[in-house]
């Protein structure tokens, strides 16, 4: 089990054990069978770090890991293992069909006759960091941008005065923590105050 | 307790600890692991403030620069985060659970003691026991890194005794939602 025992001397702090992480599912190399992308993880490793790669995977390897475990548990979990990794397969596909679907609505709405305010919808889909994004329309603008939850209580970004062509083109060269957002998905609306509202 | 953990919505707030309380906090961590304060030291140097984070149902992780390094619940004993854990795997007491407990374990499920007094599963001797309500590192048959930080829900010799129901409490595991965030 652990390499390291308790003969800490009294003085000397102990070293820190270095664990390798598997880069594809982030657990201890050892543990990767356990997660969801084993498949994955042993193409990583393989081109990573061939040894390791042999300790863990090989023949020898796998038949003393069998343990005290009987063999028709063993099949058993293999087959629990596969299920798992083709679920979470169509999880990451399933997740990455709604992102690319997902819009990003950039909405012009006036506020009174020359004055306009600036919102951007749904850029929490692509995995932006809306406080950050909002820092830096705020920046770039020299204007004041927000975080604020629109009327259906999700989150959307509020960008003073009317900045709607300047953000798409942000989006569009990808500009910062803006990076990452297909054009296709990007729709500029314009929201005109109705007549004879205050 | 992190199978399901959102910073967004389950984080209540974040404080910086007055240094008073960062003291108790340091004499409390060396009177329950087994640990030096110059090891402490390494990973938590003295002059490093140390952020308090609170959680939802009595949960609070304490992190350094954003890093999770301890976690209590309630006032129970305090648990190192699992990455801690990996570098210093002789902080807490020691069990072992067989190969088929593994995936269980991985999924969160509390430990029962068959699994952990069967063949591959492994207790503290008899002069070594741990009372119940101690923090304790879950290792696994074969692996060579701990899985899960757990607390006993009996003592060890009890556990060995009855043979029945759950043994050790999992509170943090490897892939639960706290393990994947690995900044706060």
């Amino acid at each position: 089990m652990a390499s390291t025992t308790e003969d800490a001397p009294a003085t000397l702090p102990t070293p820190p054990v270095q664990v390798l992480y598997c880069e594809v599912c982030s657990f201890p190399l050892e543990y990767c069978e356990f997660g969801s992308s084993l498949t994955k993880c042993k193409e990583w490793l393989q081109e990573e770090d061939i040894d390791l790669f042999n300790r863990y995977y090989s023949e020898e390897a796998l038949q003393t890991k069998l343990g005290t475990l009987s063999l028709e548990a063993q099949t058993k979990l293999e087959k629990d293992t596969a299920k798992k990794e083709a679920k979470a397969a169509a999880k990451a596909d399933a997740a990455l069909k709604k992102k690319m679907a997902s819009q990003v609505t950039i909405k012009r709405i006036e506020r009174n006759k020359r004055k306009h305010v600036t919102s951007v919808h749904g850029l929490e889909a692509f995995g932006v960091d809306l406080k950050k994004a909002a820092k830096q329309f705020a920046q770039k603008f020299a204007t004041g941008a927000s975080v604020t939850k629109n009327n259906q209580g999700q989150d959307e970004i509020v960008v003073q005065g009317d900045v709607s062509g300047e953000i798409l083109e942000m989006i569009e060269e990808g500009a910062g923590v803006l990076k990452g957002i297909p054009v296709d998905n990007v729709v500029e609306v314009e929201d005109k105050k109705k007549k004879g509202g205050d | 307790m992190f199978k399901k953990f959102q910073p967004s919505t389950d984080i209540s707030g974040q404080t910086s600890v007055k240094s008073s309380v960062q003291r108790s906090l340091r004499a409390n961590v060396l009177a329950q692991w087994n640990i030096n304060p110059e090891t402490l030291e390494e990973f938590w140097p003295k002059k490093e403030p140390i952020t308090l984070v609170k959680c939802r149902e009595h949960i609070s992780i304490y992190t350094l620069h954003g890093e999770p390094l301890f976690l209590q619940h309630y006032d129970g004993p305090m648990l190192p985060t699992l990455r801690l854990l990996h570098k210093y795997p002789f902080v807490l007491p020691k069990v072992g659970v067989d190969r088929g407990a593994i995936r269980f374990l991985l999924a969160g499920a509390p430990m029962m003691c068959p699994g952990l007094t069967s063949k591959g599963g492994y207790l503290p001797a008899a002069d070594a026991a741990v009372p119940s309500g101690k923090a304790v590192a879950i290792f696994a048959e074969g692996k060579e890194h701990a899985a899960g930080i757990g607390i006993t829900k009996t003592d060890t010799e009890e556990m060995k005794r009855v043979n029945k129901d759950v043994g050790v409490e999992t509170m943090h595991y490897l892939g639960d939602d706290l393990w994947t965030l690995q900044k706060l």
